[in-house]
């Protein structure tokens, strides 16, 4: 039995925040789950994923987040506690639903979790999710521990139906991605089915409907406040003349700040949990007799903001303080030196900052940066782009998930990017306004998720552009989740269609199509010539089952390959594909046998045959 | 209970994740309070992976630079590069057995020879102990053990309030049946080693 399905109240586990989370909502009874995967809210859907195998939980992973707020929202109005589960940008293509959804409400409960990244560990931006609390005057939950996350997700869904809308739960990758022990509760039962009764001039959104709808929403606001001013999850702790106001992780920060500078007869301390609405009245009566406050929260000066327009709103003067040049950044995340310092510094107390030793006479050190896997197959595509193009002039918008990486040297195949899908459309402005060839290239995932709008935008407005989909079969970068393109029989998992990328583009329109398989670099060479040499939009789908994937999956891979001694020291094996399964030991190219996957590219173009397969 | 801080540095592939689960198992079996964090994701594919282990009391999960009170490098040129997670105090602890980067490889850098890394580790820090956690691991049975090898050194040092005998049986209850009776075989040789 998946551990986090077993009824032993009181156990505690060794949890990942994710797993604490997924725990937190199968006790509040949670019946239906849906998510578009993104780092770092991937293992929450995995364990759903997984507890839907061997329970009456129903969990899909969603073309894309706003297909699966859609999903989610029908699923919580027809009274079934839903979860939607998304990385931060992704409620950014959620929004459109969302917005709308928080005049209409739920029934049952909905919790929509969005996984900020602060610092960007695995993100292509670090907006502060907390003002979608602000735009769709939705309630904002937002933990600062595992064991927290856990207790608060059965308040999130009680919250969700006590106010009819959904709940917007809010963490960061320190919190999804920290591991602690996690006292176990009790699991309450699913109701894993519903009813929808029709109520049309409530739910069909109409204008008439949502100038009523909206009255609603903002009559719940005002309740939502009071419930914010008075919830267990906003909390006083100590006393003194100093205040802090903080919340999510760098709560951790100020507590562990206040005990290690000895301050804590001198300072109390707000968290807050309950973040939208603001709790105003109980952020009042904190400040009233506060010298100072020092607002601590990573990302934007939301609470800070708020916490002004409180103090005037109450006549209070006193000095209010988070984000200055002096003090605390609104750039990347914060860690407990950092906090305990700028305390130390805010409220006049001596700290000592860490005695980190003279490294100036350390070495440059070789770099380590993330690299394509030995035998990846987008490197092979990488390639032979390279060579179809050569002399070239190209322009390659580039898309989101593992291949993103191929914009580094030596590939160099990677030129602008700035969300799931935009490698498509992007393409299409570049043609329009340069006299260069445009290659845009795409995974299968991406392109399920928001490729296909661009697409059809390509062919309806005659772009000329080439669109390289690489099909890998799977969502690698994420951790190797389904897509509508992936054969689930192939997995063993029954009762899913699979839909055919190829059959997509010819039936979108696209004239000129192939499809061919990476590690032939010749004929996937000449292919890209013939596409590129298209007038209008042309589609590769370049195929190939992910190496790591069926790695993992144990699949037979190919028998390594070795380099003889014919090698000349060419280097095209290293200087062109930069391998990792390469090496040089003695000025001689060699391969690491263990990390080479025997997909054969670099024996393909080396010139003087050298690379053969390993005896 | 006093705090603890251990930072583990590994790259892609060598099991930091899977000993950070097993040390951490130890000390809950120890009602021994930790907290960790890792990173995950894009940063995952060949590149540095690194844990940090708060035990004892202390909230937060991650470690700033400077306050590591343990290092474990799982190769020595990223436990090198991890010197600004360490002060003056700071036990150290390396694996000797290089992995070179590709960036060397294709000569954008050098890797550091071996003599000149342990020199600037000790110099730096408190202590520094080094051992061939991959010669241990074939000794033990099986090349993959590194990372249990490396288990054993750090709960020699004494500085994380875990003891061998709780770490032995978290190897028994995580790691994968058919894999126990060497992972324990490591464990000891890595316990030996320094």
């Amino acid at each position: 039995m998946h551990k986090l399905l077993m009824d032993h109240p009181g156990e505690k586990l060794f949890l990942l925040g994710n797993e604490a989370i997924a725990r937190g909502a199968m006790e509040a009874g949670l019946a239906f789950a849906t998510t578009y995967p993104g780092t770092p809210s991937s293992e929450l859907s995995l364990n759903f994923f997984q507890m839907s195998r061997e329970s009456d939980l129903y969990f899909e992973y969603s073309t894309n987040e706003k297909v699966a707020l859609e999903v989610a929202a029908a699923a919580a109005n027809a009274g079934v506690r839903t979860m939607c589960v998304m990385k931060h940008v992704g409620l950014n293509v959620a929004a459109d639903a969302l917005m709308t959804l928080a005049y209409v409400g739920v029934r049952g409960g909905l919790v929509i979790l969005t996984a900020d990244d602060p610092a960007m560990f695995s993100s292509q931006n670090e907006q502060d999710n907390r003002y979608y609390g602000k735009l769709s005057g939705l309630p904002i939950l937002e933990p600062s521990s595992a064991q927290e996350a856990k207790d608060m997700m059965g308040y999130a869904f009680d919250l969700s139906e006590s106010l009819q809308e959904p709940v917007i739960f809010r963490t960061t990758t320190r919190l999804n991605h920290s591991t602690a022990q996690v006292s176990l509760g009790e699991m309450k039962k699913r109701k894993p089915r519903g009813d929808f009764v029709k109520d049309p001039f409530n739910y069909v959104t109409v204008p008439a409907v949502s100038r009523k709808l909206h009255v609603k929403l903002l009559k719940n606001f005002e309740k939502a406040e009071e419930l914010a001013n008075s919830a267990p999850w906003n909390f006083i702790e100590g006393a003194g003349p100093w205040g802090i106001i903080c919340n999510g992780v760098s709560y951790n920060y100020v507590a562990d700040a206040v005990k290690d500078l000895k301050i804590s007869d001198r300072v109390k301390i707000l968290r807050v949990g309950f973040s939208h609405p603001m709790p105003g009245n109980l952020i009042k009566s904190f400040i009233r007799d506060c010298e100072k406050v020092l607002v601590v929260e990573e990302g934007e000066p939301y609470m800070e903001e708020a916490v002004r327009s409180f103090a005037q709103d109450a006549g209070n003067i006193g000095l209010i303080a988070g984000k200055r040049p002096d003090l605390f950044s609104r750039l990347f995340e914060y860690d407990p030196a950092m906090v305990r310092t700028t305390i130390a510094k805010f409220f006049g107390v001596p700290c000592e900052a860490p005695k980190i030793p003279d490294l100036s006479d350390i070495p440059a050190l070789p770099q380590r940066p993330p690299n394509l896997c030995a035998g990846c197959s987008h490197r092979a595509t990488f390639y032979a782009v390279n060579q179809a193009t050569r002399g070239m002039e190209t322009i390659h918008p580039t898309d989101i998930g593992c291949y993103t990486l191929g914009f580094l040297p030596p590939l160099s195949a990677g030129d602008f990017l700035i969300c799931m899908g935009s490698s498509v459309s992007t393409g299409c402005g570049f043609s329009k306004t340069t006299d260069k060839k445009i290659i845009s290239f795409i995974g299968d995932s991406t392109f399920f998720h928001s490729g296909m709008p661009g697409l059809v935008n390509a062919v309806f407005n005659n772009h000329d552009i080439t669109l390289i989909i690489l099909d890998n079969g799977t969502t690698a970068m994420t951790g190797h989740q389904p897509h509508p393109g992936v054969d689930m029989d192939a997995l063993n998992f029954e009762g899913f269609h699979r839909i055919s990328i190829e059959s997509v583009v010819r039936g979108i329109g696209v004239e000129h199509v192939s499809v061919i398989k990476p590690y032939n670099v010749k004929k996937s060479i000449s292919a890209i010539r013939e596409a590129i040499d298209h007038k209008g939009v042309s589609v590769i789908i370049a195929k190939q089952a992910c190496t790591l994937f069926e790695r993992s999956l144990k699949k037979p891979h190919g028998k390594p390959f070795t380099v003889s001694d014919q090698c000349k020291n060419h280097r095209a094996c290293i200087n062109d594909l930069g391998c990792p399964a390469f090496f040089v030991e003695n000025e001689r190219v060699r391969i690491n046998a263990s990390l080479c996957s025997g997909c054969g590219v670099c024996a393909q173009i080396c010139p003087e045959h050298a690379i053969v397969p390993l005896k | 209970m006093e705090t603890k801080r251990l930072i583990i540095v590994a790259v892609g592939g060598q099991g930091n994740l899977l000993a950070s689960k097993v040390l951490g198992e130890a000390a809950s079996r120890s009602n021994i309070p930790v907290r960790m964090s890792e990173i995950h994701g894009m940063a995952q594919r060949g590149g540095v992976v690194e844990s940090a282990m708060i035990f004892g009391d202390a909230q937060s999960a991650i470690i700033s630079d400077g306050e590591a009170d343990i290092l474990l490098g799982f190769e020595p040129l990223e436990a090198l590069r991890a010197l600004n997670r360490c002060n003056q105090n700071t036990v150290v602890i390396t694996n000797t057995s290089p992995l070179p980067p590709f960036t060397a490889a294709i000569g954008k850098g050098v890797y550091p020879d071996l003599t000149t890394i342990k020199k600037l580790i000790a110099a730096k820090t408190g202590r520094l102990m080094t051992l061939d956690a991959n010669a241990l691991a074939k000794e033990a049975g099986n090349e993959l053990s590194v990372n249990i090898v490396l288990l054993g050194a750090l709960i020699k040092a004494g500085v994380l309030p875990v003891t061998a005998e709780s770490v032995r049986e978290a190897i028994a209850a995580t790691t994968k049946k058919a894999f126990v009776e060497t992972n324990i075989r490591a464990f000891e040789l890595g316990y030996g080693a320094v």
